[in-house]
Parts: structure tokens; sequence; C-alpha cells
């Protein structure tokens, strides 16, 4: 059949509003293909259009090439959104099958974590870091000397009975507390020709005697600042800074007169603990401190006139059970998992 | 120490209640220990006498009492006590009385049938009221003991007692008369200290006494007293005071040493004179003499220990324990007293030395007041005579005055006072402090001169006088100062790897932290054959820590038992800590291990579950290593120790050095240290590891890099390690990484090899590698392995 002289079969306008319903019930990406060929193949009805177009008169044939044109872009639009929600509509449901259960645990390992007795002396040591205290360390197995001579107890002195003592039979013994650690660090620090120094020694101490609220081996962490202007103020300020810091709230501290052979004037400090059980708040021994005796100076070769000193010492185990809730001293060395995992 | 506030406040009238007096005293550093009531809280209990006493008619052990309360009736009352006789003064439960039932909290006495017959109160022993635990009888009182009276303000029992943990350095407070002087000072109050009198001689008895040991002993004072009443009970008075400072009575001979003991600090002893045979001598013992102590112990002398002696030999152990022969007895009627001043560092440990702990050595080895000898002598002669009568022969006083401590003055600046403790007292202040604590005064220009009472001999220098005035003006009351310094920025370290990042890296890796005890059962060691090198305890707490740790193996060994006891299955533990090695010198060596047993990884839903074993552990020991950065110098040998499995056992090297091991338990030591299921573990020293190389940055290739995979038939024997070194060094540089991604033997493969499978990454830095290039240098790799470890290329 020649259609050359034909009019079209179809408006243009007719054409679209058929395509817009072919194209809107088309259910698949196959069906919207057809609809493509169909429409703007090379045998589709938009192209037929287009041939049309030939036997018109050149007015009338720009006013129909127009519209015809219009509506292969309009048919080309409506083709690419229905392919775009066809995809989505695709991808969702591909994607609703790939469903999972969120809520099941992660696989792979599980975090430990460190005993609270590290936890807490970390945290000293952290702490004392940035007021510029370096870290010194010494022997466990220390002599006489070290451990008492030098810190001032005399021979036999019932001070040392206050200290009971792992002896190994040769002079030698197990330090029964870090302060022998001031000795060292003040002795190597005179030799490199300094006499100030601000040090902390953390370190396991042990003591002949075992109950509830005794364990042969514990911790402990000394602390030693000489200096030419060093007094008694600063060191109950250095003191409350560091307990409230380690709290990380206002504690109320009680410093109390005491004696050790190694300060003077020495001082025990306690701490406001409220158990949280209804009951009056009580005070808590946490540590020891004084100003550093001019004997334990002048036996590092420290001018006591023009040096002064403070040093302390606390019980690491005492800081961790008020810290974290721990009431009894023993779990800290049974290593039960069942305690140890709460510390993570 | 303890004491009876209401003794106190005879010497100190201080204001205080019992509580009030406690934190006081805490504050200035007599720490309180406690503060407990002298008797339970009881009400409505008078003093009674029993006015009759006959058996109850239906019962042997009861008595049917009348009982006079002073309210005019004599009420009948049954009595079950031993001792309720005619005559008897008690304290006498009324009707309507309230007594404390401990546990069961208060009760009310009220009217009773015992048996039959009415009883109307309740006679009381010492238990009942709370003042004893002596429950044998009725608490017998003195005749003179007014009926009626209330009991609780009749025995002024509203008093408290206050133990006192005082330091080293205050024995000075070891006595009512020394405490009263620091209250006093600490809480300005006066004192009012009891006058001495001296008892003037009604015999001229005397005893020659010797001071051998003058620098020992250098004051001895002596008296006799003969014809002393030895059936004469101790005071109610005296025997509560002692009672209230935790001395129970004896005798009157002895309350009365142990009262003046605890009124003036100064320990006293009795000699039964009869048994004495001449003069008294103090001197060392001797080598074969020996000497059976008031308690029996029976002791051997040595020139180490100072002994009273008598002409015979010796006869007390000075300062510590008088012997068992000389004491007196319930027959004693004429007594030697002493009141000597021992040298503290002559009584120094010589107590704890024996075993023993006196009330007298406790206070001559810290130090009695070296002028209180006299005083002393004359106060328990006055309170003998007082008690049980006899003659008093004259002071015998034997003194070396050149062996008696000597108070120097000690110079107090005020402003290195103010320079030590940062503060601002004031010089009228200051001088107030002094005067109170006893001190001779002698004022200079901005400082002063003290000499302390002849007590306080702890106080030597000039810190010591600081502490003093610090102490009594109140250490809460100085001034704290916020930190302050110089800033310093030390270098940081890059290059030593913090023994905490070790410890992170492990519980990273699942593992709990453990510490265990530095010492351990030497058997324990023994069974793994660690012993070698373990230093033993001189006096070990126990026989299962007797020795210390040679590595931290045992120790964890053992709390990995513990918590399979605790059916804990799955156990990950390391501890980082001291090994104590003695050789010629001893090693303290800080190391890391760690112990696993049970399944690779937690139970869980989607992942198979199967044992633990070398290398799950290998794995963990590498990323430990792995801090050190590098990683190259980290080698794995084959290994045999004891306690190994010797297939499943590896030395470790860094650098080419032993730094410790890892392996598989050896089943023997599974069995010997009862674990129902293997372990794996490793022991790494910590300080060869913690050495790191700051990173150095090097240009990365710009060219492709190219990947090929070779499978290998190998001899068994041929380690991974072997065909990892030889195919590095036969690839040469352009190999940036050799990797073995599968091993396996048995099924298809010949027995006695294994199937190994390498990939090699090669790159060049300069241009991308050509086939030919590739090609080449893997056939030099095969023939290489092939020659060099009979390495055959699988198909």
């Amino acid at each position: 059949m020649d259609s050359a002289n034909q009019l079209p079969a179809q408006l243009p306008e007719e054409l679209l509003a058929q395509a817009r319903r072919a194209v809107a019930d088309a259910t698949d990406l196959r069906a919207l293909e057809d609809l493509r060929v169909h429409y703007l193949g090379k045998k589709g009805e938009v192209t037929a259009l287009l041939k049309s177009l030939g036997g018109m008169a050149p007015e009338e044939r720009k006013t129909f090439g127009q519209a015809v044109n219009r509506v292969k872009q309009d048919i080309q639009g409506l083709l690419n959104d229905r392919k775009a929600a066809l995809e989505a509509e695709a991808l969702s449901e591909k994607l609703a099958g790939e469903r999972i259960d969120v809520t099941l645990p992660g696989r792979g390992n599980q975090r430990g974590g460190l005993h609270p007795v590290t936890r807490a002396m970390q945290r000293i040591t952290d702490l004392f870091n940035r007021l510029g205290f370096d870290v010194a360390t010494g022997p466990e197995v220390e002599d006489d000397h070290h451990n008492f001579e030098a810190l001032n107890f005399p021979a036999h002195h019932p001070a040392r009975a206050m200290h009971d003592t792992f002896y190994f039979g040769d002079g030698r013994l197990l330090r029964t507390h870090t302060s022998p650690v001031q000795v060292r660090a003040m002795l190597a620090n005179v030799e490199r020709g300094e006499s100030a120094i601000r040090v902390i020694a953390p370190g396991k101490v042990y003591r002949s005697d075992y109950d509830q609220t005794h364990s042969p081996m514990f911790h402990q962490v000394e602390g030693l600042l000489v200096g030419e202007n060093v007094s008694m103020a600063d060191l109950k300020g250095v003191l409350q800074a560091f307990v409230n810091a380690f709290f990380e709230r206002e504690m109320a501290m009680r410093f109390r007169p005491s004696y050790f052979p190694f300060t003077e004037p020495s001082a025990e400090v306690d701490v406001a603990w409220d158990k949280g059980d209804g009951s009056e708040p009580g005070w808590l021994e946490i540590l020891g401190c004084g100003m550093v005796h001019p004997n334990v100076l002048a036996a590092c070769g420290i001018d006591s006139e023009r040096y002064l000193g403070y040093a302390f010492g606390m019980g690491v185990e005492r800081l961790a059970m008020l810290r974290y809730g721990v009431t009894d001293l023993r779990p800290f060395f049974d290593n039960d998992l069942r305690f140890l995992r709460q510390f993570r | 120490m303890k004491f009876s506030v209401q003794w106190l406040k005879e010497w100190c009238p201080v204001d205080l209640d019992p509580e009030a007096l406690a934190t006081r005293l805490t504050a200035a550093g007599l720490e309180v220990d406690t503060v407990a009531p002298v008797a339970s809280p009881f009400e409505g209990v008078v003093v009674g006498e029993i006015v009759a006493c006959e058996p109850h008619p239906d019962a042997d052990k009861l008595k049917l009492c009348r009982v006079d309360d002073g309210s005019g009736q004599m009420l009948q009352v049954v009595c079950g006590a031993p001792n309720a006789r005619l005559g008897l003064k008690m304290p006498f439960a009324r009707v309507g009385a309230v007594l404390d039932g401990g546990d069961k909290g208060p009760f009310r006495i009220g009217k009773a049938k015992l048996r039959g017959v009415e009883s109307f109160g309740m006679c009381c022993s010492a238990r009942e009221l709370g003042l004893s635990d002596d429950h044998a009888g009725l608490l017998e009182l003195p005749g003179d003991a007014p009926i009626g009276r209330d009991f609780m303000d009749w025995l002024e029992l509203d008093d408290a007692t206050i133990d006192l943990e005082l330091t080293p350095n205050r024995a000075d407070c070891l006595g009512i008369k020394g405490l009263a002087r620091d209250v006093a000072a600490i809480t300005a109050t006066p004192e009012t200290p009891l006058t001495v009198e001296a008892v003037p001689a009604a015999s001229d008895e005397r005893l020659p006494i010797t001071l051998d040991a003058a620098e020992d002993c250098p004051r001895y004072v002596g008296r006799v007293i003969r014809g002393i009443d030895p059936t004469a009970p101790s005071p109610l008075w005296m025997q509560e005071k002692l009672r209230r400072s935790g001395i129970r009575s004896i005798s009157a001979v002895v309350d009365a040493t142990n009262y003046v003991l605890m009124e003036l600090g100064q320990p006293m002893h009795a000699f039964d004179l009869d048994r004495l045979r001449g003069g008294i001598t103090v001197r060392r013992g001797r080598a074969g003499e020996s000497l059976t102590l008031l308690d029996g112990k029976e002791v051997d002398l040595d020139d180490h220990l100072l002994a009273i002696c008598d002409d015979a030999g010796p006869v007390a152990l000075a300062g510590i324990m008088g012997g068992l022969d000389s004491g007196v007895t319930g027959d004693t009627t004429d007594i030697l007293l002493e009141s000597a001043w021992f040298r503290p560092a002559t009584i120094m440990g010589k107590a704890r030395d024996l075993g023993l702990h006196t009330d007298s050595s406790h206070r001559f080895e810290r130090g009695v007041d070296p002028e209180g000898q006299v005083e002393a002598m004359e106060r328990i002669t006055g309170l003998l005579l007082e008690l049980c009568g006899g003659t008093p022969g004259p002071l015998l006083v034997a003194e070396s005055r050149e062996h008696l401590p000597a108070r120097e003055p000690v110079t107090l600046r005020l402003d290195r006072l103010n320079r030590v403790l940062g503060s601002d007292l004031g010089a009228g202040e200051v001088q107030a402090i002094l005067e109170r604590l006893g001190m001779q005064l002698e004022t200079l220009d901005g400082a002063w001169r003290a000499t302390p009472p002849s007590a306080r001999f702890d106080i030597e220098i000039e810190e010591d006088l600081i502490e003093e005035v610090a102490r009594v003006h109140g250490y809460d009351k100085l001034p704290a100062a916020l930190p302050s310094g110089e800033l310093t920025l030390p270098a940081l370290s890059e290059t030593r790897v913090p023994v905490a990042a070790f410890r992170d890296a492990l519980c990273a890796a699942g593992y709990q932290e453990a510490i265990t005890y530095a010492f351990v059962d030497r058997r324990l060691l023994e069974r793994l054959q660690l012993d070698d090198g373990a230093l033993p305890l001189a006096n070990p707490i126990s026989s299962d820590m007797d020795v210390m740790r040679t590595a931290l193996l045992p120790g964890l060994l053992s709390a990995l038992g513990r918590n399979l006891r605790y059916q804990q299955e799955r156990v990950r533990l390391f501890e980082t800590g001291k090994v104590f090695l003695q050789g010629d010198t001893l090693d303290e060596v800080e190391r890391v291990a760690a112990v696993a047993c049970g399944t690779a990884m937690p139970e869980q839903w989607d992942v198979a579950s199967r044992r633990a074993d070398f290398f799950d552990l290998k794995g963990d020991l590498e990323q430990v290593l792995a801090l050190r950065g590098g990683g190259q110098s980290v080698r794995f040998v084959p290994a045999e120790r004891p306690f190994l499995h010797p297939g499943q056992a590896a030395d470790v090297l860094v650098d080419g050095s032993r730094v410790g091991w890892i392996g598989a338990l050896h089943p023997a030591a599974q069995r010997a240290l009862d674990l129902k299921v293997p372990v794996v573990a490793f022991e790494v020293d910590l300080n060869p590891i913690k050495n790191r190389e700051i990173p150095h940055a090097n240009k990365i290739s710009s060219f492709p890099s190219v990947r090929r995979d070779l499978a290998f038939l190998v001899p068994e024997a041929v380690s991974f390690a072997d065909i990892d070194a030889a195919g590095r060094e036969l690839a040469g540089p352009l190999l940036t990484d050799l990797n073995i991604f599968d091993q396996f033997s048995g099924q298809s493969v010949e027995k006695g090899y294994k199937s190994l499978a390498i990939s090699l990454i090669l790159q060049d830095v300069s241009s991308t590698l050509t086939d030919e290039a590739v090609d080449s240098l893997i056939d030099r790799v095969v023939k290489g392995l092939e020659s060099r470890l009979d390495a055959q290329l699988r198909g």
C-alpha cells in the first residue's frame, strides 16, 4: 500500500496518549523494550509518522514535523521514567530478599581487659606524668640498706616491726615498700649533678602478712619531689589535686600527723568515703606522706638546708577498691575470670 | 594502748566527750582505733546485799536469797551463782531493770517463778553488765558499797575506753601521765597532774645493786618491802581502771605494778625477796646460762640479752619479762620492787626474736622516760602500803649518770618552719605551742633553743620541732598550694614500646590480665622443671609460696586450673611481671606470658568451633611482636623444653637472640598439674622486644605488581621457614612479599611429603615487569628450591 499521499492514520497527540497508557501498563523491562520498538523502532509508529512527512506541503510538514518530534521525545521520556521506576522496583525486591537479622551478634573475638590494679596504677601514673613526674624503677629483691638503713630506719627499730619483711637469709629481702626507689632515684640524679627531682615509682611490694585485709604482695606508687622551694603546702595541694583527679570529683580529705622514719613532718591522708548504704561517710586511709627527712637527703648527698622535698606512697589496691567498688582484697589475686571480666 | 577517758580526765580535765576527744587525738597524730563503752547499756541496777541465803527447796543448784536493795523491802530472789552467800554485796537488777542482751537486744527484768518459787529481780555477774567475760559467779562488791545506790553511777561506768594505735615514736603516750601532757598541749587545757609523795623508809632494809652494764642500764631503782598481806585484794577502783585499760586483775601486787605501768608509763617488776639470793646485778647474759620466764618459756642467754641477776644467776630478762622462780606468788610477803631504765637499743628486737611481746618490752624498746624511775617507785610503794600494808625500806638507787640520755636543746628557726610548712605562723603562736608541749625555751633572734621534756626523746632535730608545731597547730589548718613548678617537656621516646602497649595488644586479642604472686610453690616449679635458679625465701608465709618464681608460666597455669574448676572452659590469661633467676648474681627479668585453652573463638552462631592450638597463640604473639614494627627479625625455631610438647614448641628469636618460647604444654606436665584440657602458652622477655625503629618511609612504586602462585611437594622435614628464606633470597629485590596460602599432607600427597602453596608478589620501582622477566625469575626460584630443598613443583 502506498501511503505517501495519505493522511497519517493517527494524529501525534493521539499516539502520545496511547503510548502513555501502554507504558504505564508495562510491568517489566522486557514489555517496556517491546513498546520502545513499537513506537520508536525502525518500523515503529513514530517512525511511520515521520515517514509520512514527505507527502506534505512544506508549511504543513513543518508544523506536523515539530509535533511528531515532540511526541517522539515525550515517549522516550515516558519510557525512561518507567524504566527507572521498574529498575528501582526490581532492586528493592532483590534487596528485600537479602534481609538479615541485624540483631545477631557479630563474628569474631571477645575483648579481654586489664587487671583492675594495673588499671588503677596506670591511671595514677598518667596523672602524675601530666604533672611532670618521670617513672623510676628499682629491684624488688632489695638489700637492707636501700629498704631500711638509707631511709633512716635504725637496725631493730620498732618501726621495722611494722614492716613484716620477707628475707632471703643473706641480707637480701623483698622490698616492703617502693620507698627504696626514692633513694636509688636520688642517688642516680645526684650522680648526674642534679639535686632537684620529680619521680614516681609504681611497683610491687611484699609483706609477710596474710588475712582478709592484707596480701603478702601488693602494689604501691611512690612519689618524690625535691627542689629549692618545696613545702608541706605543696604536698597537701598536689595530693588533693591528685585525689580529685583520680576520682573525678571533689573529695574531702584529712591530713593526720603520723610517723615514718624517712619523712618529717609525716602525715597519713584519709578521704571521706560514702559507702552508699546510707551510713555516715567514714575516713579511709589512702596514703602516707611527708617532707623528706634531712637524714635521707643527706644520705643521698643532697644539701638539706638548701633543698627540701616531699614524698608520698599510696596503696594501689585500696584506690582500686574505692574506684571500682571492690570490697575485698582477695579477689585481686585469685585471678577468677568472672571477677576479671568486669574490667574490660 | 587502751585507756579510760575518765582516768585521763583525772590528769587533764579536758571538756570533750569520748568521740570528740578521739577526733582530736587522731588529728594530732595519736590515731584512735576504737572508742568503746566500758559497760553495756543498762538501767535499774543498784548495789544490793544478800541478807539471807538458803537452799532452794526443789533444786540443788539454786539458792533462795533475800536481797536488800535499799528500798526497805527484803526481796526474795532465786539465784544460781555458786558464790551467792550471806553478806555478799553485788549489782542487783530490780524488777523493771533493763539489761543488754547483746544480739538479742535489751530485755526487761520481770517477776519470775523458778522451780515454783517467785523471784523479784536478778543478782548480776560481770558479764551480764558487759563489764567482762566473767560469768563464773556474781560480781562481788566491796563491803563499803552503798546499798541501794545506782550501780552505774557508783562505779562511774559513764566512761569509754579509747584504743590508740600509737606510732613507734610516741612512746611518751604509753601512759596516762604522758598522754595527759599531750592532750593538755593539743587542747590547751591545764593539766592536773598527780603529785607523788616520797614514802619515808620504815626500815633500813638494803640490797646491793650493781650495774655491770651501765650503758644498757644506767639506772636501777629498787626497794624492799617486808610483811605485806598476800591475801589483800586489789580494790575495785583499781581493778576497774585496769579493766578499762584492757588489763586483767591478778593480785594486789601484780595489779599495782600494772597500775603504775599504765599511769606513769614506767614498767615495774616485783621479785619475791625470799627467792632471791644475795644482791642484784644488771649485766649481759652469758653463754650457757638459761632462764625460765614467768610464762614458762625457757630462754638460753647470751651476751646480746641483758639480764637481771642475783648471786646465783639470772632472775629476769631485763625489760622483757621476769623469771618464774623469782616471781611473786600467793604466799609472798616480802618483795623487792624494780623500777629501771633500759637503753632502747639494748631491748629493741629482743622480745621479737624470742617470740615475745610484753607491755614492758613494748615500752622499753620504744623508750621510757629516763627521769621517771624514782617517781614510779614512790608511787607503787604508796599504793602497796595502802593496799596490803608492809614495811618499806629506803630507796635503793644505782645509777650511772654519764650513761643516761641527756636532753640536748634543739634550735628551731621561725623562717625555716614557715618555709618547710609553706605557712605563715607568727612567733607568738609558735612559742605558745612549744610552751604547751613542755619545752624549756631560750628565745633567740627569730629562733628558739628548745629543750624537750625528758620523755620526748623523739625530738632530736629541727624538723621534729616543726612537726610538733604543725601537729598541735593542726595539719588541716596548714595551707595547701596548687601544684606548680617549672614546665618541662622531656623527649618522648618512640623507640621504646611501653609495656602498656603490649598489655593492650593482648587485651585486644581477648586475653584477661592476671596478677599472680611472685612467690610460688617450689614443687610446682619442680613439676615443670623450672626450679633451676629458684631463689628460696627464708621465711615464706606458707610452703606453697616458698620460692621466687623463675617464670610467669607456673602462676598462670595455676590460675588457669582454678578457672577450669570454676567451669570456665575457655581461658585466656596473660601477665607481665618480673621473674627472679639466681645465678652468680640475681637477674630480675621483666616478662610477658600468656596461656590459653578451650575453643579458638568464643562460642558463636556462625563460626565452627575448634580447639585453640599453637597457631592461634602464635598469631596472638605475632600481634604483640608486631608492635616492634618491621618484623623480619623475629624467628621461631623448633625447640625442646621439658614442660612443652616436643613437636609443638619453638624458641622465639629476635635479632638472632633467644627471647622466649611458645608451645603446647607437654601432656605429662598437663597431667602433673591436673589440668583436664590441652594448654598452649608463651613467655617472652620484655626488654629485648621493647626496642623498635622509627619508621622511615620509602617511595611507593607506581608500576603494577604481579602475583604468581606456586605449589610444591616438599619433604616433611623441610619447614616453611626454609622455603621462605630460600624463596626470598632466590627471588631477589623484585620480591615484595611471599605468603603461604595452603599446606596439607596425606590424601593425594605421597607419604613423607607435604604440599605447600605460596604466592610471590613481584614489583619493580622503575618499570612495569615484563612477562619474560617474571618467567625467568620464577624459573630461578623453582629450580633453586628444587636443588636446595628437594621441592617439586606440582602441576
